[in-house]
């Protein structure tokens, strides 16, 4: 009874009743989640998947400034509703270059895990500009000081740096070229061809041939959505977890 | 402080030997259904944990006894929902446009499908019930750039607008205003000539001299592509100018803008999106719409 973890010398002990406690609570958790990163099959290996490139990265950001979140999930779970009217569920691989995941919870407007290359640049520019004039029935606000707004891109490369940091696999290339990679995906008539080397799938966006606007951001990363992997290619993945 | 333990005298249960202050805590045995419906859920629990996947071993994990799939599960969904489907729609993907009119349940098929695939995918741009919109093409009026028979539809469907597929549509007008082939006063000329001879516009400032040097501008310029008389070449999706229907808004400024720099539409490629069934089906009811040729 006297002993030292006997249960009346706990009690009366504050900061070792804390400690046992949060190391009881905390076997849960562990239980939990350290097989997450011990199966191999938590993120599928798909082939396809890249890092955002430096203008679709900066868009993410926009979308997550303004809360886009907040009404649109990107997270087409696997239910045949949602495979029917958004394409094929969403894989943990898609959104591993994510920092955080856009998954979302609430779909006020509709999912956008697969938007990319469903509309034109053009109707996206026009529809976030002003989303009525196109779907007279939608309650989205406008967005049309983001195209009044020049992107501020001049810290581009020590943001790809700062996600190489948490695993984005970057490479030195890529940082070197940030700026000249975010600036040739939004300018009419720039030479491509290097950006879409090192980011496949990229759509150069047609801008105002000014400045970079925070639009020509977005339009970017929400053409990229749920592109990347090819699932008509049969022999591209074993989506089995 | 468990050594105390007695005998309450009023319920006749033991306390638990814990004291507070004078303040004794009675040790009341669980309710009996209580007790039980929990050994019960921890049984279930317990069962529950072997046939789903649940026990995780290093890289791998135990995939249960009877190997429940959430994604197997949507596949076999969409398997069953598409063989219910596939009753009719092969046969709509088989059967040529005319065999699907003659047939009743088919064209009935086709026209469901085409309306529920436009409302998700067309209507953002082209407006419900195929309206059109400022820059996109109202398919109900018939106004047709790239042509408006079954054929035609289907195969702007398939391949697209610009959408950098080789089949795809494609052309370009000439930035006659941003590239200097015409100057500003010609633009105006040009301008002041299409909106009285074809757009309908009644423009004061619009002098007979003016729209008669625009006349000549527009037969070295534009009549190449747009017609003699407006009429349009669907070769190279130039619009019919001489309509009531104009795909950019039909004002005098949305000549002007056209002229300086043109708005070339983009419409995506829809057969990633949409089997070969579904486009046709998708063709059958735009071309249902009102406007089909």
């Amino acid at each position: 009874m006297a002993g030292r973890f006997s249960h009346a010398s706990i009690e009366k002990h504050a900061y070792v009743l804390l400690i046992l406690a949060l190391l009881t609570i905390s076997i849960g958790g562990i239980v939990e989640i350290v097989p997450l990163f011990t199966i191999e099959t938590t993120v599928e290996h798909v082939k396809g998947v890249r890092p955002y490139s430096p203008l679709e990265q900066a868009g993410r950001d926009i979308y997550v400034r303004e809360g886009c979140y907040l009404c649109h999930s990107q997270m087409i779970r696997s239910l045949r509703d949602e495979v029917e009217r958004y394409g094929h569920y969403s894989l943990a691989a898609e959104s591993m270059y994510d920092h955080p995941f856009q998954w979302g919870s609430r779909r006020i407007g509709p999912d956008l895990a697969r938007v990319g290359g469903k509309y034109s640049n053009d109707w996206h520019y026009g529809h976030l500009i002003n989303p009525q004039s196109l779907v007279p029935e939608s309650l989205m606000p406008k967005y049309a000081f983001l195209a009044e707004t020049p992107l501020a891109y001049g810290n581009i490369a020590e943001k790809l740096k700062t996600l190489r940091i948490v695993g984005v696999p970057y490479s030195d290339d890529e940082v070197t070229n940030a700026k000249a990679d975010l600036e040739a995906q939004a300018t009419p008539g720039a030479d491509t061809d290097a950006l879409v080397k090192r980011y496949p799938k990229a759509i150069a966006v047609p801008g105002n041939g000014k400045s970079v606007t925070e639009l020509d951001a977005l339009v970017a990363y929400l053409q990229v959505l749920g592109t990347m992997v090819d699932f008509a290619d049969p022999s591209a993945e074993n989506l089995q977890q | 402080m468990a050594s105390n333990i007695e005998r309450d005298h009023v319920t006749g249960t033991e306390t638990t030997g814990h004291e507070w202050d004078g303040l004794k805590e009675l040790n009341t045995p669980l309710p009996k259904w209580w007790l039980y419906t929990w050994i019960a859920c921890t049984i279930w629990a317990l069962v529950m944990f072997v046939l789903y996947p649940a026990i995780p071993y290093g890289k791998s994990y135990f995939h249960g006894l009877i190997g429940f799939s959430t994604r197997d599960e949507v596949a076999a969904d969409v398997k069953a929902v598409q063989a219910q489907r596939n009753v009719m729609m092969s046969k709509v993907g088989s059967a040529s446009f005319d065999d699907i009119r003659k047939n009743p349940e088919l064209l009935a098929a086709a026209q469901t499908a085409g309306r529920l695939t436009f409302a998700n995918n067309c209507q953002p741009c082209h407006g419900a019930g195929g309206s059109g919109q400022v820059g996109y093409p109202a398919l109900a009026a018939g106004a047709w750039i790239w042509g408006g028979k079954l054929e035609d539809i289907q195969q702007t469907l398939t391949y697209g607008i610009r959408s950098g597929l080789d089949q795809a549509r494609d052309s370009q007008m000439p930035k006659f205003g941003a590239d200097g082939l015409l100057k500003p006063a010609e633009i105006q000329q040009v301008a002041d000539y299409v909106e009285t001879a074809y757009f309908g516009l009644k423009d004061k400032d619009a002098t007979p001299a003016s729209i008669k040097a625009g006349e000549a501008l527009y037969a070295t310029n534009c009549a190449a592509c747009h017609g003699d008389k407006g009429e349009g070449n669907r070769e190279v999706g130039a619009p019919r100018l001489a309509s009531k229907v104009h795909l950019n808004g039909g004002t005098r400024e949305s000549i002007v803008k056209q002229v300086i720099t043109p708005h070339l539409g983009v419409m995506p490629n829809w057969n990633t999106r949409l089997d070969a069934a579904t486009i046709k089906s998708v063709a059958i009811y735009v071309h249902d719409l009102g406007g089909g040729e």
